[in-house]
């Protein structure tokens, strides 16, 4: 099952993100987990300096901004088919 | 909000779908942006006139009267801040989409002090930013080989030259101005950042787990934008600090022109001019600590200047507001041994100190 995961630090750029996320969700009918992120070490290990960001499937998709639910949606059909 | 409906009036560009073959898509942004534009243009040079026809005309407010000056002061002051604002950050976010935290890391990776200072400032003020992600960012830069002081002249550089400060102060103040606080700006953080990577044994200051956190290279890779998606990041991004700081410039502009209504005037020139030699630590220590935005203090600023403040204490007070506070201090602490970031606060804030001082004395 496909995973997204939240990186920030709990700002409210983050949890914008994630209610971002929860609608592109939702507008799909998919089944999948959202997880936020907030310790340094593990947002670091993925590379990103600037929150939020989004991974899926282990994969930064998206750093240092607040996406559109438009391309939140285009991030995960891209992912599915990858 | 007038001015927001400008950027915000017509549909997002990137929601169509592309059409192939078609210059039009090209084109269709870059036509919506010069719409915008116009319209700005348009209300911009009419706000005196329609501010002094809702005073005078319809509220049949007396010319001479103080208040009804006041009120067409206001009327015009606020919209005008508003638009100048909104009108700078797009400019600057749309530059921004350029830049991204980690280029910049990149750029900077084992550059030299001095050419690395340099450059770390002038990035810091394209380089999206935000002190929420001032950690992840720090511990990216250092682990990447960017020299300490040379991070630290990203992280000065970043919040005193932001583009709301610059805007409110052009609106206020004039180019002149805006352009001498984003000149003295960059110079304190290029210096404030060579001055500390030269301290002793610099290093020890950084929390001991910073050098242990193993990086991944994972990052995003910036895929190339459209022009249609930089505007449209841009129009989100401009929308989102216009909504954030509109309040503070108005109610700035309220005590603003209370202060200019109700203070006698030169009731400052003997606390705050320029014979007053502590007045500079003076509002330096003061404005430390505080946190507010660059918006909410400007018009607080101009107040104090019409009333006898000289403009370089009133530089310094609004620059040691808007680069060093309290919650940025407290963010940093979870990298920065105490120590270190004492050193932080005090090259900085003895550089805004002297640049007072010169203002006051040059100007």
């Amino acid at each position: 099952m496909m995973e997204i995961k939240v990186l920030g630090t709990g700002c409210a750029n983050c949890k914008k993100t994630k209610a971002v996320i929860a609608d592109a969700v939702k507008e799909l009918h998919l089944d999948l987990n959202i997880v936020e992120v907030q310790d340094i070490p593990s947002i670091m290990a993925y590379g990103v300096m600037s929150t939020p960001a989004i991974v899926i499937d282990e994969k930064v998709v998206s750093s240092g901004r607040v996406p559109a639910k438009s391309q939140v949606i285009e991030m995960i059909r891209k992912a599915q088919t990858a | 909000m007038r001015n927001d409906m400008l950027l915000s009036g017509s549909d997002s560009p990137t929601q169509d779908q592309p059409t192939p073959g078609g210059g039009w898509q090209t084109w269709r942004p870059w036509l919506l942006v010069s719409l915008a534009a116009m319209g700005w243009w348009v209300v911009y040079s009419n706000l005196l006139a329609v501010a002094e026809w809702l005073t005078f005309d319809l509220l049949g407010m007396a010319p001479t009267s103080e208040l009804g000056m006041a009120l067409a002061f206001f009327l015009y002051d606020v919209p005008k801040i508003l638009l100048l604002l909104t009108g700078m950050i797009f400019v600057v976010t749309t530059i921004r989409t350029f830049f991204s935290a980690e280029r910049t890391r990149q750029l900077l990776g084992g550059k030299r002090a001095g050419v690395g200072n340099v450059l770390a400032a002038g990035l810091g003020v394209v380089t999206p930013f935000c002190s929420c992600s001032a950690v992840p960012l720090f511990i990216g830069f250092v682990e990447a080989g960017v020299p300490l002081g040379v991070t630290f002249s990203f992280l000065i550089a970043a919040p005193m030259v932001n583009e709301v400060a610059l805007a409110m102060l052009f609106g206020m103040f004039g180019w002149q101005i805006a352009l001498l606080y984003m000149g003295t700006g960059l110079l304190i953080a290029i210096l404030a950042g060579m001055v500390i990577g030269r301290v002793p044994r610099i290093e020890s200051g950084v929390e001991d787990f910073v050098w242990q956190m193993s990086v991944g290279n994972d990052a995003a890779s910036g895929t190339r934008m459209s022009w249609a998606e930089r505007f449209a990041v841009a129009r989100q991004s401009t929308r989102e600090i216009v909504s954030k700081v509109w309040l503070y410039v108005v109610a700035g502009i309220a005590i603003g022109a209370f202060i200019h209504g109700y203070v006698p005037e030169d009731a400052l020139a003997g606390i705050m001019g320029e014979d007053a030699w502590w007045s500079v630590p003076a509002a330096v220590a003061i404005g430390v600590p505080m946190y507010a935005n660059a918006a909410g203090v400007i018009p607080v600023v101009d107040a104090l200047i019409g009333k006898g403040a000289a403009l370089g204490t009133a530089l310094a007070f609004m620059m040691s507001v808007v680069a060093l506070s309290l919650p940025e201090m407290i963010i940093l602490r979870r990298v920065l041994k105490l120590r270190l970031i004492i050193v932080f606060v005090t090259t900085v804030a003895v550089g805004i100190l002297l640049t007072g001082y010169l203002f006051n004395f040059i100007l």
